[in-house]
């Protein structure tokens, strides 16, 4: 069962990275809202420094929901979901571990780049530190709750659109306890430890209810 | 359970009882909308308070209807019942109006209360995040062309949400109490005087009856739309096989 996991998920990783620039593109996204920020706010440092982790946050949000469309579609496509349906595996284990690859090709760069960004978006170095931890602890549920999008979205045309608008209202306390945890380090008043401690909550809860959801809707999309 | 879910038989009792229901519901609005007018105006709020009326049954059963539709997705899920699809498709556009009539009448209090269309305050969000929900719901039933398959995707996605609802009412008060303590006018103030308790009760149950005339009204409409459905897919099937000889005696 964990030679079909561990098959599963390095055929995932390799066809990320081998059709055209998987995670890159992903980062140049990130880079490309970073970018906007101070473009439709204005340049003044301390006001980006003050609203910085919440749009690192909005835009591992978005960045995430980018690729997400593809999650099922492709295997959808060309019939391989249909052997993995086949195979001895739990359908839940084997969207386990397609998020999983999909959270380590496009989840785990944004968490390495934020500490960058967050330069270009004149972060203090403490902030920059809680961005990153929250980013780590939060995005896999993003691409959970975002793969039960992906899961009732995978036969349809032109399912992006429909899976963001099914999709963003449940990540919203991610969002939420993502950002309010980076607040601590701004304003010293808000505590760090609790918000990080739900967050984690959020994750693993998402983990769980997020490939359930996904295994039933694959099934009953046939 | 089983004897209703033949569909014919729920078209000939609904049929029957639908009339008699929606004119009961007629009245009882125009009773209860009677009695919220002769209700006493608040000392603080005015006539506006009268809002309070339409606005707090249908904050309600906007979260009934999302209820009734969760457990419609269990039906369809667990028993295959198919009047579960029907009533949660049919349940789907009736709450999502109460919801957003909730939204706008609150709006529309707000403005002389709080002097501003619209606040970022927990409740506000969290029926706003509800009504995005409703909106995820519907279009999701437009996307999937069979009915079957779509009652069992939107179920799933249904529950989903249903699970999601505590946990997004609470991360919102969370972010609220983070980000504007206390600033908003609440109304805890002194528990409701029967003056104004009786007719908020009796607008409640109005409207919910006006939502459950419309949740029948609307499965009807969704066993006949059905029903049309399949009648179309036989006749075309039997027209192009009729096309498909007169093809072959011409060949």
């Amino acid at each position: 069962m964990t030679g079909a996991l561990a098959a599963i998920l390095q055929r995932d990783i390799r066809l990320a990275l081998r059709q055209g620039g998987g995670a890159a593109l992903g980062l140049v996204f990130f880079l490309l809202i970073v970018t906007m920020t101070p473009l439709a706010i204005g340049p003044d440092p301390a006001l980006l420094a003050r609203i910085g982790p919440a749009m690192l946050w909005l835009a591992a949000v978005l960045s995430i929901l980018l690729g997400l469309d593809r999650l099922f579609q492709a295997d959808v496509e060309d019939g391989s979901l249909q052997q993995m349906r086949l195979s001895s595996a739990p359908l839940e284990l084997v969207v386990l571990a397609k998020a999983t690859a999909h959270w380590l090709v496009t989840g785990l760069p944004l968490v390495i780049a934020a500490p960058a960004y967050g330069l270009l978006l004149a972060l203090s170095p403490a902030a920059m530190l809680a961005v990153t931890i929250t980013l780590l602890v939060g995005t896999p549920a993003l691409v959970f709750i975002g793969a039960t999008g992906a899961a009732l979205t995978a036969g349809m045309r032109r399912g992006g659109l429909l899976l963001a608008i099914l999709s963003l209202p449940l990540m919203t306390p991610v969002l939420i306890f993502g950002v309010s945890a980076t607040m601590s380090a701004l304003d010293g008043l808000t505590p760090f430890r609790t918000p990080l401690l739900v967050l984690a909550a959020l994750t693993l809860f998402s983990l769980v209810v997020g490939c359930a959801a996904s295994a039933a809707a694959l099934r009953a999309s046939d | 359970m089983m004897a209703f879910a033949n569909p014919a038989v729920f078209m000939k009792w609904s049929g029957r009882l639908l009339p008699w229901l929606t004119a009961g519901a007629a009245l009882a609005l125009a009773g209860a909308l009677w009695l919220a007018w002769r209700a006493p105006a608040d000392y603080q709020q005015g006539d506006s308070v009268r809002i309070m009326f339409v606005h707090v049954p249908a904050a309600w059963l906007a979260l009934f209807m999302y209820t009734i539709m969760t457990i419609s997705a269990l039906g369809t899920l667990v028993w295959r019942h198919p009047l579960a699809d029907v009533s949660q498709r049919a349940a789907a556009p009736v709450g999502m109006v109460f919801t957003l009539l909730c939204l706008i009448t609150g709006s529309i209090w707000g403005k002389p209360m709080w002097g501003a269309w619209w606040v970022w305050d927990a409740r506000l969000t969290s029926v706003l995040v509800l009504f995005l929900m409703y909106c995820g719901v519907l279009a999701l039933w437009r996307a999937i062309e069979d009915p079957l398959r779509a009652a069992r995707a939107v179920a799933i996605l249904t529950i989903v949400g249903f699970i999601n609802v505590p946990i997004i009412k609470f991360s919102v008060d969370w972010w609220n109490t983070l980000h504007q303590p206390a600033s908003v006018l609440r109304l805890d103030g002194p528990a409701m005087h029967p003056a104004m308790l009786w007719p908020l009760l009796a607008m409640a149950g109005a409207m919910s009856l006006v939502a459950i005339c419309l949740h029948m009204a609307g499965m009807r409409t969704e066993v006949l739309r059905r029903r049309i459905r399949a009648r179309r897919i036989v006749l075309l099937d039997r027209m192009s096989r009729a096309g498909a000889e007169t093809v072959g005696f011409a060949s």
